[in-house]
Protein backbone atom coordinates (compact mmCIF):
# COMPACT_ATOMS: atom_id res chain seq x y z
CA UNK A 1 0.00 0.00 0.00
CA UNK A 2 1.14 3.69 -0.71
CA UNK A 3 1.35 5.55 2.37
CA UNK A 4 -1.84 7.51 3.31
CA UNK A 5 0.51 10.76 3.55
CA UNK A 6 1.60 10.86 0.03
CA UNK A 7 -2.06 11.03 -0.77
CA UNK A 8 -3.27 14.66 -1.27
CA UNK A 9 -5.64 15.87 2.07
CA UNK A 10 -4.29 12.00 3.65
CA UNK A 11 -6.56 13.47 6.71
CA UNK A 12 -9.31 13.18 4.28
CA UNK A 13 -8.28 10.01 2.79
CA UNK A 14 -8.39 8.51 6.29
CA UNK A 15 -11.61 10.09 7.11
CA UNK A 16 -13.53 8.37 4.16
CA UNK A 17 -11.72 4.86 4.72
CA UNK A 18 -13.40 5.26 8.73
CA UNK A 19 -16.58 6.28 7.11
CA UNK A 20 -16.83 3.01 4.57
CA UNK A 21 -16.13 0.84 7.73
CA UNK A 22 -18.75 2.90 9.79
CA UNK A 23 -21.33 2.09 6.57
CA UNK A 24 -20.67 -1.10 5.68
CA UNK A 25 -23.28 -3.80 7.01
CA UNK A 26 -20.06 -6.34 8.40
CA UNK A 27 -23.53 -8.75 7.80
CA UNK A 28 -23.37 -8.05 3.72
CA UNK A 29 -20.71 -8.82 1.19
CA UNK A 30 -20.61 -6.03 -1.15
CA UNK A 31 -19.65 -6.51 -4.88
CA UNK A 32 -18.87 -3.54 -6.62
CA UNK A 33 -17.99 -2.99 -9.97
CA UNK A 34 -15.35 -0.72 -11.33
CA UNK A 35 -15.86 -0.14 -15.31
CA UNK A 36 -13.22 2.15 -15.77
CA UNK A 37 -9.48 0.42 -16.46
CA UNK A 38 -7.82 3.79 -15.29
CA UNK A 39 -9.62 3.36 -12.09
CA UNK A 40 -8.67 -0.38 -11.93
CA UNK A 41 -5.31 0.47 -12.61
CA UNK A 42 -5.48 3.32 -9.68
CA UNK A 43 -6.69 0.84 -7.25
CA UNK A 44 -3.90 -1.65 -7.59
CA UNK A 45 -1.15 1.27 -7.85
CA UNK A 46 -2.99 3.19 -4.23
CA UNK A 47 -3.08 0.02 -2.52
CA UNK A 48 -6.97 0.70 -1.90
CA UNK A 49 -7.98 -2.75 -1.06
CA UNK A 50 -5.48 -1.91 1.94
CA UNK A 51 -7.76 0.80 2.98
CA UNK A 52 -11.13 -1.05 2.56
CA UNK A 53 -12.74 -3.97 4.69
CA UNK A 54 -12.56 -7.25 3.29
CA UNK A 55 -16.81 -7.31 2.88
CA UNK A 56 -16.14 -4.92 0.13
CA UNK A 57 -14.96 -6.53 -2.55
CA UNK A 58 -13.49 -4.49 -5.84
CA UNK A 59 -14.61 -6.22 -9.42
CA UNK A 60 -12.85 -5.30 -12.08
CA UNK A 61 -15.29 -4.20 -15.28
CA UNK A 62 -14.50 -4.21 -18.86
CA UNK A 63 -13.47 -0.69 -19.57
CA UNK A 64 -9.94 -1.20 -21.13
CA UNK A 65 -10.19 -0.73 -24.94
CA UNK A 66 -7.11 -2.59 -25.66
CA UNK A 67 -8.61 -5.36 -23.62
CA UNK A 68 -11.62 -5.98 -24.69
CA UNK A 69 -10.71 -5.98 -28.54
CA UNK A 70 -10.81 -9.50 -30.07
CA UNK A 71 -7.84 -10.73 -31.20
CA UNK A 72 -9.15 -11.00 -35.19
CA UNK A 73 -9.45 -7.47 -34.97
CA UNK A 74 -5.74 -7.05 -34.76
CA UNK A 75 -5.03 -9.36 -37.87
CA UNK A 76 -7.50 -8.29 -39.65
CA UNK A 77 -6.09 -4.16 -39.41
CA UNK A 78 -2.54 -5.69 -40.31
CA UNK A 79 -3.62 -7.49 -43.12
CA UNK A 80 -4.65 -4.59 -44.78
CA UNK A 81 -0.85 -2.51 -43.88
CA UNK A 82 0.79 -6.00 -45.57
CA UNK A 83 -0.14 -3.20 -49.17
CA UNK A 84 4.00 -2.15 -48.84
CA UNK A 85 2.57 1.19 -49.75
CA UNK A 86 0.21 1.42 -46.47
CA UNK A 87 1.81 3.12 -43.05
CA UNK A 88 -0.21 1.24 -40.26
CA UNK A 89 -0.21 4.08 -37.32
CA UNK A 90 -1.42 3.40 -34.07
CA UNK A 91 -1.41 4.03 -30.32
CA UNK A 92 1.43 3.15 -28.38
CA UNK A 93 -0.79 0.91 -26.29
CA UNK A 94 -1.52 -1.26 -29.37
CA UNK A 95 2.07 -2.03 -30.44
CA UNK A 96 2.68 -4.88 -27.89
CA UNK A 97 -0.75 -6.94 -28.39
CA UNK A 98 -0.67 -10.03 -29.60
CA UNK A 99 -2.63 -10.66 -32.86
CA UNK A 100 -2.65 -14.71 -34.39
CA UNK A 101 0.48 -13.90 -36.13
CA UNK A 102 2.33 -11.68 -33.71
CA UNK A 103 1.70 -7.85 -32.53
CA UNK A 104 2.04 -4.82 -34.60
CA UNK A 105 5.72 -4.42 -33.25
CA UNK A 106 6.73 -8.05 -34.58
CA UNK A 107 5.21 -7.16 -38.08
CA UNK A 108 7.50 -4.24 -38.15
CA UNK A 109 10.17 -6.54 -37.13
CA UNK A 110 8.99 -7.94 -40.26
CA UNK A 111 9.39 -5.06 -42.48
CA UNK A 112 5.62 -3.50 -42.30
CA UNK A 113 5.87 0.17 -42.29
CA UNK A 114 4.45 0.51 -38.12
CA UNK A 115 4.39 4.38 -36.57
CA UNK A 116 3.11 4.94 -32.85
CA UNK A 117 1.33 8.26 -33.16
CA UNK A 118 -0.11 10.05 -29.97
CA UNK A 119 -3.08 11.57 -31.61
CA UNK A 120 -5.31 11.03 -34.71
CA UNK A 121 -4.70 14.26 -36.17
CA UNK A 122 -0.60 12.91 -36.06
CA UNK A 123 -2.03 9.85 -37.62
CA UNK A 124 -3.55 12.57 -40.23
CA UNK A 125 -0.13 14.80 -40.58
CA UNK A 126 1.37 11.70 -41.48
CA UNK A 127 -0.73 11.32 -44.68
CA UNK A 128 -0.44 14.71 -45.47
CA UNK A 129 3.59 14.53 -45.28
CA UNK A 130 3.49 10.85 -46.95
CA UNK A 131 1.31 12.21 -50.13
CA UNK A 132 2.05 8.50 -52.02
CA UNK A 133 1.48 6.15 -49.07
CA UNK A 134 -1.71 5.67 -47.77
CA UNK A 135 -2.16 5.97 -43.88
CA UNK A 136 -4.35 3.71 -41.74
CA UNK A 137 -5.00 4.51 -38.42
CA UNK A 138 -6.57 1.76 -35.80
CA UNK A 139 -8.69 3.67 -33.67
CA UNK A 140 -9.30 1.97 -30.63
CA UNK A 141 -11.30 3.37 -27.36
CA UNK A 142 -14.65 4.25 -25.78
CA UNK A 143 -16.50 7.84 -25.93
CA UNK A 144 -13.45 9.06 -24.77
CA UNK A 145 -11.06 8.51 -28.10
CA UNK A 146 -13.78 8.40 -30.42
CA UNK A 147 -15.01 11.97 -30.71
CA UNK A 148 -11.11 13.30 -31.52
CA UNK A 149 -11.07 10.08 -34.78
CA UNK A 150 -14.26 11.63 -35.40
CA UNK A 151 -13.25 15.37 -35.80
CA UNK A 152 -9.83 14.03 -37.34
CA UNK A 153 -11.96 12.13 -40.30
CA UNK A 154 -14.06 15.35 -40.61
CA UNK A 155 -10.60 17.60 -41.14
CA UNK A 156 -9.70 14.85 -43.89
CA UNK A 157 -12.97 15.18 -45.51
CA UNK A 158 -12.46 19.10 -45.29
CA UNK A 159 -9.14 18.91 -46.86
CA UNK A 160 -9.52 16.85 -49.26
CA UNK A 161 -7.10 14.30 -48.13
CA UNK A 162 -7.96 11.13 -49.25
CA UNK A 163 -4.44 8.95 -48.61
CA UNK A 164 -6.16 8.22 -45.01
CA UNK A 165 -8.11 5.87 -43.75
CA UNK A 166 -8.81 4.56 -40.20
CA UNK A 167 -10.14 0.90 -38.86
CA UNK A 168 -12.56 1.47 -36.34
CA UNK A 169 -12.35 -0.30 -33.20
CA UNK A 170 -14.27 2.60 -31.35
CA UNK A 171 -16.99 0.71 -29.05
CA UNK A 172 -19.51 2.16 -26.35
CA UNK A 173 -19.50 1.44 -22.50
CA UNK A 174 -23.26 1.27 -22.22
CA UNK A 175 -23.79 -2.03 -24.06
CA UNK A 176 -20.95 -3.71 -22.29
CA UNK A 177 -22.82 -2.46 -18.91
CA UNK A 178 -25.39 -3.94 -19.84
CA UNK A 179 -24.07 -7.26 -21.21
CA UNK A 180 -22.57 -8.02 -17.99
CA UNK A 181 -25.55 -7.42 -15.56
CA UNK A 182 -27.41 -9.59 -18.25
CA UNK A 183 -25.15 -12.39 -17.12
CA UNK A 184 -26.67 -15.07 -15.49
CA UNK A 185 -23.16 -15.65 -13.18
CA UNK A 186 -22.60 -11.87 -12.10
CA UNK A 187 -23.90 -10.50 -9.36
CA UNK A 188 -22.99 -6.91 -8.44
CA UNK A 189 -24.73 -4.49 -6.05
CA UNK A 190 -23.14 -1.07 -7.78
CA UNK A 191 -20.92 0.63 -10.06
CA UNK A 192 -18.34 2.78 -9.89
CA UNK A 193 -18.80 5.40 -13.08
CA UNK A 194 -16.32 5.85 -15.74
CA UNK A 195 -14.59 9.09 -15.06
CA UNK A 196 -13.13 10.54 -18.76
CA UNK A 197 -16.25 8.63 -20.68
CA UNK A 198 -18.60 10.58 -18.62
CA UNK A 199 -16.76 13.90 -19.49
CA UNK A 200 -18.26 13.14 -23.24
CA UNK A 201 -21.67 11.10 -22.64
CA UNK A 202 -22.80 12.93 -19.42
CA UNK A 203 -24.21 11.36 -16.61
CA UNK A 204 -27.76 10.69 -18.34
CA UNK A 205 -26.82 7.77 -20.11
CA UNK A 206 -26.58 5.29 -16.67
CA UNK A 207 -30.39 6.08 -15.81
CA UNK A 208 -31.45 2.74 -16.83
CA UNK A 209 -29.32 1.24 -14.51
CA UNK A 210 -30.98 2.88 -11.62
CA UNK A 211 -34.25 2.66 -13.19
CA UNK A 212 -34.32 -0.72 -14.52
CA UNK A 213 -31.48 -2.65 -12.62
CA UNK A 214 -32.05 -0.57 -9.59
CA UNK A 215 -28.03 -0.18 -8.95
CA UNK A 216 -26.66 3.02 -7.89
CA UNK A 217 -24.06 4.17 -10.00
CA UNK A 218 -21.27 6.98 -8.62
CA UNK A 219 -19.16 8.68 -11.73
CA UNK A 220 -15.27 8.98 -10.10
CA UNK A 221 -12.31 10.58 -10.12
CA UNK A 222 -8.91 9.07 -10.07
CA UNK A 223 -7.52 9.87 -6.83
CA UNK A 224 -7.48 7.94 -4.38
CA UNK A 225 -10.01 10.23 -1.98
CA UNK A 226 -12.11 10.49 -5.06
CA UNK A 227 -13.09 6.64 -5.36
CA UNK A 228 -12.87 6.27 -1.22
CA UNK A 229 -15.45 9.18 -1.89
CA UNK A 230 -17.27 7.41 -4.49
CA UNK A 231 -17.80 4.24 -2.05
CA UNK A 232 -19.18 5.95 0.33
CA UNK A 233 -21.65 7.91 -1.67
CA UNK A 234 -22.45 3.95 -2.76
CA UNK A 235 -22.63 2.83 0.41
CA UNK A 236 -24.76 5.34 1.67
CA UNK A 237 -27.37 4.57 -1.30
CA UNK A 238 -26.80 0.96 -0.48
CA UNK A 239 -28.04 1.38 3.33
CA UNK A 240 -31.12 3.17 2.57
CA UNK A 241 -31.97 0.99 -0.19
CA UNK A 242 -32.07 3.75 -2.95
CA UNK A 243 -30.66 3.79 -6.47
CA UNK A 244 -29.66 7.00 -7.97
CA UNK A 245 -26.88 8.34 -10.38
CA UNK A 246 -24.75 10.86 -8.69
CA UNK A 247 -21.69 12.55 -10.02
CA UNK A 248 -18.90 12.61 -7.86
CA UNK A 249 -16.39 14.26 -10.03
CA UNK A 250 -18.67 17.11 -10.83
CA UNK A 251 -14.90 19.70 -11.20
CA UNK A 252 -14.53 17.75 -14.59
CA UNK A 253 -17.56 15.90 -15.75
CA UNK A 254 -20.98 18.56 -16.27
CA UNK A 255 -24.09 16.02 -15.95
CA UNK A 256 -24.49 16.95 -19.68
CA UNK A 257 -21.72 15.55 -21.38
CA UNK A 258 -19.46 17.11 -23.85
CA UNK A 259 -22.24 18.18 -26.88
CA UNK A 260 -19.49 19.32 -29.59
CA UNK A 261 -17.88 15.84 -28.87
CA UNK A 262 -21.29 14.18 -29.10
CA UNK A 263 -21.93 15.96 -32.29
CA UNK A 264 -18.82 14.88 -33.97
CA UNK A 265 -19.59 11.62 -33.36
CA UNK A 266 -22.99 11.59 -34.60
CA UNK A 267 -21.71 13.28 -37.94
CA UNK A 268 -19.08 10.10 -38.20
CA UNK A 269 -19.96 7.44 -36.98
CA UNK A 270 -23.14 5.14 -36.55
CA UNK A 271 -23.62 2.41 -34.50
CA UNK A 272 -22.94 -1.38 -35.55
CA UNK A 273 -25.89 -4.16 -35.22
CA UNK A 274 -23.74 -5.97 -33.13
CA UNK A 275 -19.58 -6.37 -32.30
CA UNK A 276 -17.75 -8.84 -30.60
CA UNK A 277 -15.73 -8.21 -27.16
CA UNK A 278 -13.28 -10.42 -26.19
CA UNK A 279 -14.72 -12.42 -23.12
CA UNK A 280 -17.88 -11.33 -23.64
CA UNK A 281 -19.06 -12.48 -26.74
CA UNK A 282 -21.12 -10.40 -29.57
CA UNK A 283 -23.06 -7.59 -27.94
CA UNK A 284 -25.41 -5.53 -30.15
CA UNK A 285 -25.41 -1.88 -30.71
CA UNK A 286 -22.00 -2.16 -28.87
CA UNK A 287 -19.55 -0.32 -31.30
CA UNK A 288 -19.17 2.35 -33.91
CA UNK A 289 -18.51 2.21 -37.67
CA UNK A 290 -18.17 5.14 -39.96
CA UNK A 291 -21.05 6.08 -41.62
CA UNK A 292 -21.58 5.79 -45.66
CA UNK A 293 -20.93 9.48 -45.85
CA UNK A 294 -17.23 9.49 -45.22
CA UNK A 295 -16.79 5.79 -46.90
CA UNK A 296 -13.77 7.15 -48.40
CA UNK A 297 -11.98 7.44 -45.11
CA UNK A 298 -13.44 4.05 -43.35
CA UNK A 299 -10.86 1.48 -44.39
CA UNK A 300 -13.42 -1.46 -43.88
CA UNK A 301 -15.50 0.70 -46.42
CA UNK A 302 -12.58 1.11 -48.86
CA UNK A 303 -10.30 -2.06 -48.69
CA UNK A 304 -11.64 -6.01 -48.76
CA UNK A 305 -11.20 -6.78 -44.69
CA UNK A 306 -10.67 -10.38 -44.10
CA UNK A 307 -12.72 -10.69 -41.31
CA UNK A 308 -11.04 -13.00 -39.36
CA UNK A 309 -12.27 -14.46 -35.87
CA UNK A 310 -9.44 -16.21 -33.74
CA UNK A 311 -10.47 -18.09 -30.29
CA UNK A 312 -8.25 -17.05 -27.30
CA UNK A 313 -5.98 -19.76 -26.07
CA UNK A 314 -7.77 -22.24 -24.59
CA UNK A 315 -5.74 -22.30 -21.29
CA UNK A 316 -6.39 -18.10 -21.29
CA UNK A 317 -9.06 -17.63 -19.08
CA UNK A 318 -9.23 -13.66 -20.26
CA UNK A 319 -13.48 -13.80 -20.94
CA UNK A 320 -14.05 -15.02 -17.02
CA UNK A 321 -11.32 -12.34 -15.53
CA UNK A 322 -12.91 -9.59 -18.02
CA UNK A 323 -16.14 -10.12 -16.70
CA UNK A 324 -15.06 -10.24 -13.10
CA UNK A 325 -15.61 -13.77 -12.50
CA UNK A 326 -12.16 -14.94 -11.75
CA UNK A 327 -9.48 -13.07 -9.74
CA UNK A 328 -6.01 -12.28 -12.20
CA UNK A 329 -4.12 -14.95 -10.04
CA UNK A 330 -6.92 -17.39 -10.66
CA UNK A 331 -6.10 -17.79 -14.56
CA UNK A 332 -4.10 -21.01 -15.09
CA UNK A 333 -1.86 -19.07 -17.45
CA UNK A 334 -1.37 -15.93 -15.06
CA UNK A 335 2.16 -15.15 -14.12
CA UNK A 336 3.40 -18.36 -15.35
CA UNK A 337 3.08 -18.31 -19.28
CA UNK A 338 1.68 -15.26 -19.19
CA UNK A 339 3.81 -12.27 -17.98
CA UNK A 340 3.91 -8.16 -18.90
CA UNK A 341 7.04 -9.40 -20.63
CA UNK A 342 5.12 -12.13 -22.60
CA UNK A 343 1.62 -11.24 -22.30
CA UNK A 344 -0.82 -13.91 -24.14
CA UNK A 345 -4.11 -12.26 -23.37
CA UNK A 346 -4.82 -8.49 -23.97
CA UNK A 347 -5.20 -7.86 -19.98
CA UNK A 348 -1.88 -8.75 -19.29
CA UNK A 349 -0.23 -5.83 -22.00
CA UNK A 350 -2.50 -2.69 -20.68
CA UNK A 351 -1.28 -1.13 -17.70
CA UNK A 352 -5.35 -0.69 -17.12
CA UNK A 353 -5.57 -4.50 -18.29
CA UNK A 354 -6.57 -5.97 -14.22
CA UNK A 355 -4.00 -9.03 -15.05
CA UNK A 356 -0.93 -6.07 -15.84
CA UNK A 357 -1.96 -4.07 -12.73
CA UNK A 358 -2.69 -7.43 -10.68
CA UNK A 359 0.85 -8.49 -11.59
CA UNK A 360 2.23 -5.26 -11.17
CA UNK A 361 1.39 -4.78 -7.69
CA UNK A 362 -0.25 -7.85 -6.21
CA UNK A 363 1.51 -10.13 -7.95
CA UNK A 364 5.23 -8.55 -7.00
CA UNK A 365 4.41 -7.50 -3.90
CA UNK A 366 3.26 -11.11 -2.84
CA UNK A 367 6.66 -12.32 -4.09
CA UNK A 368 8.28 -10.49 -1.91
CA UNK A 369 6.76 -10.72 1.24
CA UNK A 370 7.49 -14.59 1.20
CA UNK A 371 10.84 -13.64 0.01
CA UNK A 372 11.37 -11.68 2.86
CA UNK A 373 10.05 -14.61 4.59
CA UNK A 374 12.32 -17.35 3.88
CA UNK A 375 14.74 -15.40 4.25
CA UNK A 376 13.92 -13.84 7.79
CA UNK B 1 -3.95 6.04 -23.99
CA UNK B 2 -6.63 6.98 -21.28
CA UNK B 3 -4.33 9.39 -19.59
CA UNK B 4 -6.08 12.64 -18.73
CA UNK B 5 -3.20 15.36 -19.36
CA UNK B 6 -3.83 18.80 -17.73
CA UNK B 7 -2.56 21.62 -19.64
CA UNK B 8 -2.49 25.84 -19.80
CA UNK B 9 -3.68 27.69 -22.95
CA UNK B 10 -0.59 29.86 -23.79
CA UNK B 11 -2.36 31.40 -26.85
CA UNK B 12 -4.58 30.39 -29.66
CA UNK B 13 -3.72 30.21 -33.26
CA UNK B 14 -4.23 33.79 -35.07
CA UNK B 15 -4.83 31.34 -38.46
CA UNK B 16 -6.98 28.67 -36.68
CA UNK B 17 -9.17 29.30 -33.57
CA UNK B 18 -8.98 25.34 -33.08
CA UNK B 19 -5.42 25.46 -32.58
CA UNK B 20 -3.62 26.37 -29.33
CA UNK B 21 -0.38 26.38 -27.82
CA UNK B 22 -0.40 24.45 -24.52
CA UNK B 23 1.92 23.98 -21.47
CA UNK B 24 2.42 21.02 -20.19
CA UNK B 25 5.16 21.26 -17.39
CA UNK B 26 7.23 23.49 -19.42
CA UNK B 27 6.59 21.26 -22.45
CA UNK B 28 4.64 23.34 -24.79
CA UNK B 29 2.98 21.68 -27.97
CA UNK B 30 -0.22 22.36 -30.44
CA UNK B 31 -3.34 21.48 -29.02
CA UNK B 32 -6.74 20.71 -31.06
CA UNK B 33 -9.60 22.81 -29.10
CA UNK B 34 -12.01 21.41 -32.07
CA UNK B 35 -14.05 19.42 -29.02
CA UNK B 36 -14.41 22.37 -26.83
CA UNK B 37 -16.53 24.57 -28.95
CA UNK B 38 -19.41 24.99 -27.06
CA UNK B 39 -17.17 26.63 -23.68
CA UNK B 40 -14.25 27.99 -25.98
CA UNK B 41 -11.05 28.15 -23.67
CA UNK B 42 -9.00 31.37 -23.87
CA UNK B 43 -5.50 31.83 -22.89
CA UNK B 44 -4.55 31.68 -19.40
CA UNK B 45 -7.69 28.93 -18.57
CA UNK B 46 -6.47 25.00 -18.18
CA UNK B 47 -7.66 22.06 -20.02
CA UNK B 48 -7.72 18.29 -19.81
CA UNK B 49 -6.08 16.90 -23.07
CA UNK B 50 -6.74 13.76 -24.29
CA UNK B 51 -4.71 12.20 -27.12
CA UNK B 52 -3.88 15.50 -28.58
CA UNK B 53 -7.69 16.97 -28.28
CA UNK B 54 -8.75 19.65 -25.30
CA UNK B 55 -12.06 17.57 -23.52
CA UNK B 56 -12.45 19.66 -20.62
CA UNK B 57 -12.02 23.20 -19.05
CA UNK B 58 -10.59 22.94 -15.39
CA UNK B 59 -10.01 25.09 -13.25
CA UNK B 60 -5.79 25.57 -11.95
CA UNK B 61 -6.43 23.83 -8.94
CA UNK B 62 -8.08 20.61 -10.66
CA UNK B 63 -4.80 20.87 -13.14
CA UNK B 64 -2.09 20.68 -10.24
CA UNK B 65 -4.06 17.38 -8.71
CA UNK B 66 -4.21 15.89 -11.69
CA UNK B 67 -0.62 16.20 -12.30
CA UNK B 68 -0.03 14.80 -8.90
CA UNK B 69 -2.50 12.18 -9.25
CA UNK B 70 -0.47 10.63 -12.74
CA UNK B 71 2.84 11.19 -10.58
CA UNK B 72 1.35 8.69 -8.11
CA UNK B 73 -0.01 6.71 -10.46
CA UNK B 74 3.14 6.33 -12.41
CA UNK B 75 1.92 7.96 -14.91
CA UNK B 76 3.47 11.24 -15.36
CA UNK B 77 6.19 10.19 -17.35
CA UNK B 78 4.08 8.37 -20.13
CA UNK B 79 1.84 11.69 -19.67
CA UNK B 80 4.83 13.47 -20.89
CA UNK B 81 6.21 11.04 -23.72
CA UNK B 82 2.72 11.53 -24.99
CA UNK B 83 2.76 15.21 -24.80
CA UNK B 84 6.29 15.28 -26.60
CA UNK B 85 4.98 13.07 -29.45
CA UNK B 86 2.20 15.79 -30.36
CA UNK B 87 2.61 16.98 -33.70
CA UNK B 88 5.22 14.59 -34.73
CA UNK B 89 7.82 17.52 -34.83
CA UNK B 90 10.68 16.84 -32.95
CA UNK B 91 12.13 13.03 -33.23
CA UNK B 92 8.48 12.10 -33.61
CA UNK B 93 8.64 10.34 -37.00
CA UNK B 94 6.64 7.60 -35.76
CA UNK B 95 8.79 5.13 -35.11
CA UNK B 96 8.16 2.60 -32.30
CA UNK B 97 11.58 2.57 -30.05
Amino acid sequence: MKFVDEFREPELVTKAAEEIRRLADPGRHYRLMEVCGGHTHAIYRFGLKDLLPANIELIHGPGCPVCVLPMGRIDDGLSLAEDPNVIFAAFGDMMRVPGARGSPLEHKARGMDVRIVYSPSDALKLARTNPDRHVMFFAIGFETTAPSTALTIMRAKAEGIRNFSVFCNHVTIIPAIRAILDSPDMRLDAFIGPGHVSTVIGCRPYEWIVQDEHKPIVVSGFEPLDMLQSIVMLLRQLRNGEAKVENQYKRVVPWEGNRAALRAMAEVFQLRPYFEWRGLGFISQSALRVRDAYAEWDAEQRFSVPGVRVTDPKAAQCGEVLKGVLKPHQCKLFGRECTPEHPIGALMVSSEGSCAAYYNYEHRKAAMVNILSSTA
Amino acid sequence: MCLAIPGKIIEISPDNPDMALVDVVSVRRKVDLGLLQEDRPQPGDWVLIHVGFAMSKISEQDAHDQMQTLRILGEAEAAMQEVEGYGLEDGGSGEPN
